[in-house]
């Protein structure tokens, strides 16, 4: 298990607002959040509670109308869009629940496009896209467009696409959602060994089997973090008790 | 352990107690250590009281090499328990009713018993999908764990229910 120490996201009095005047909606209200390098962090909340939108925020896709986000020692909120494009390229990785995977490329094509983009070789670009569908276990779909992939292979390559440039956090947007419980599972799986890795990971979720992957929990209501729970350190019983299985 | 589980165990072919124990293994992965060897021969012992298996060849002096067979009444038993149709039932009637003493009494919250339940049913979870994440594809014992998976998943969406349902009763009153 990692050991974190050092703080790598940090927010402080995060708010966005939708519409304005009697139809205003706080998407995120006043969320200090930290998150530490190495951590895996499962964010909670009922459809609507603005999770998505902190993830959004959190990952550069969308700006906060008050507060601070740091990304290590980086201000990010008050970035220029270009300084903003080139930091969601080089240093966040984000997964989707609807994969977005471009459907005219290969699963490989897709997986290399983050990293050409990024200026690097198409030979290191190819390298890289075969390292990360290996670790995926979808190595044999590589040639595949990816109608022709299950959902979890899908899923498996989009997280591929979001490691190509070697981000410090990934941040994923209920990656289970669209996947059902054998294919969920490899997805977990995968998070797991990139958590293992070292990889800090921000899941957005409201499947609770993420919580296996998990170090710490935080719950969302109505755009406001509510509640935090650590999940390192196990349950009471033995697996054998949850099964009903009992030495007599 | 249920008797009737050794007792089916064995009507694949006669064998030795720790080839049970070994079957027992592969069927349940990491759960298996709910069940422990000595058990498996007191069973044996019983179930050869009451006529169900028989011990085959010669009296081998230790308990773990003897060989076990299951007589005609075994099978018959056998039979009739794989046709029997029966499931456990889980206990929410004991939560449901301390959240109302709760309430009821004004001793404790009953949000904050819901959380607590919660987060225990979480860290079990957590063990659980630990434990099946370890299993290869396709293991007798993963699709074991799946299913405990699902049942600790339909008593978190009802625990979040049960946190509707008494949020809003604590705004009525």
């Amino acid at each position: 298990m990692n050991q974190p120490s050092e703080i790598l996201v940090r927010a402080r009095g995060l708010r966005r607002d939708y519409g304005r005047g009697e139809s205003l909606v706080r998407a995120v209200d006043d969320v200090d959040l930290e998150v530490a390098a190495g951590e895996a962090l499962a964010v909670m909340g009922p459809s609507g509670c603005g999770k998505s939108t902190l993830l959004h925020l959190l990952g550069g896709l969308d700006r906060p109308g008050a507060g601070e986000l740091w990304l290590g020692d980086q201000r990010v909120d008050k970035l220029s869009e270009r300084a903003l494009a080139e930091l969601r390229c080089h240093r966040i990785g984000f997964v989707f629940q609807a994969f977005h995977l471009m459907d005219e490329l290969t699963a490989q094509e897709n997986v290399e496009l983050p990293a050409l983009l990024a200026g690097r070789s198409p030979r290191r670009a190819r390298r890289r896209a075969e390292e990360l569908l290996d670790q995926a276990g979808v190595a044999d779909r590589a040639r595949h467009l990816p109608g022709r992939l299950s959902g979890g292979q899908r899923q498996r390559v989009a997280i591929a696409r979001a490691l190509a440039n070697d981000p410090q956090i990934l941040l994923a947007d209920e990656p289970t959602g669209n996947l059902d419980s054998a294919a969920a599972l490899d997805v977990l799986r995968l998070f797991e060994a990139l958590h293992q890795g070292g990889l800090t990971l921000v899941i957005v979720t409201h499947d609770d089997r993420i919580a296996g992957t998990a170090d710490r929990l935080v719950s969302m209501r109505d755009g406001a973090l509510v509640g935090e729970r650590r999940l390192t350190g196990g349950a009471r019983g033995s697996l054998a008790q949850f099964a009903g299985l009992r030495g007599e | 352990m249920q008797q009737e589980v050794v007792l089916a165990m064995l009507a694949k072919e006669p064998s030795q107690g720790h080839q049970l124990r070994a079957r027992l293994d592969r069927a349940l992965g990491p759960l298996g250590e709910g069940v422990n060897a000595g058990q498996i021969y007191v069973t044996l012992g019983r179930l050869e009281k009451a006529g169900l298996v028989a011990r085959e060849g010669s009296s081998a002096a230790r308990a773990d090499w003897k060989v076990y067979a299951l007589t005609p009444a075994g099978q018959e038993r056998v039979a009739e328990w794989l046709a029997e149709v029966d499931w456990p039932r889980p206990d929410l009637a004991e939560f449901h009713l301390k959240l109302v003493a709760a309430a009821q009494a004004g001793l404790a919250d009953p949000l904050g018993i819901v959380d607590a339940q919660r987060g225990e049913l979480l860290h079990r979870l957590r063990e659980v999908e630990r434990a099946a994440m370890a299993e290869p594809d396709g293991s007798d014992a993963g699709l074991l764990l799946e299913g405990i998976l699902l049942r600790l998943q339909a008593d978190l969406r009802w625990l979040e229910a049960c946190e509707r349902a008494w949020t809003s009763r604590r705004r009525k009153r």
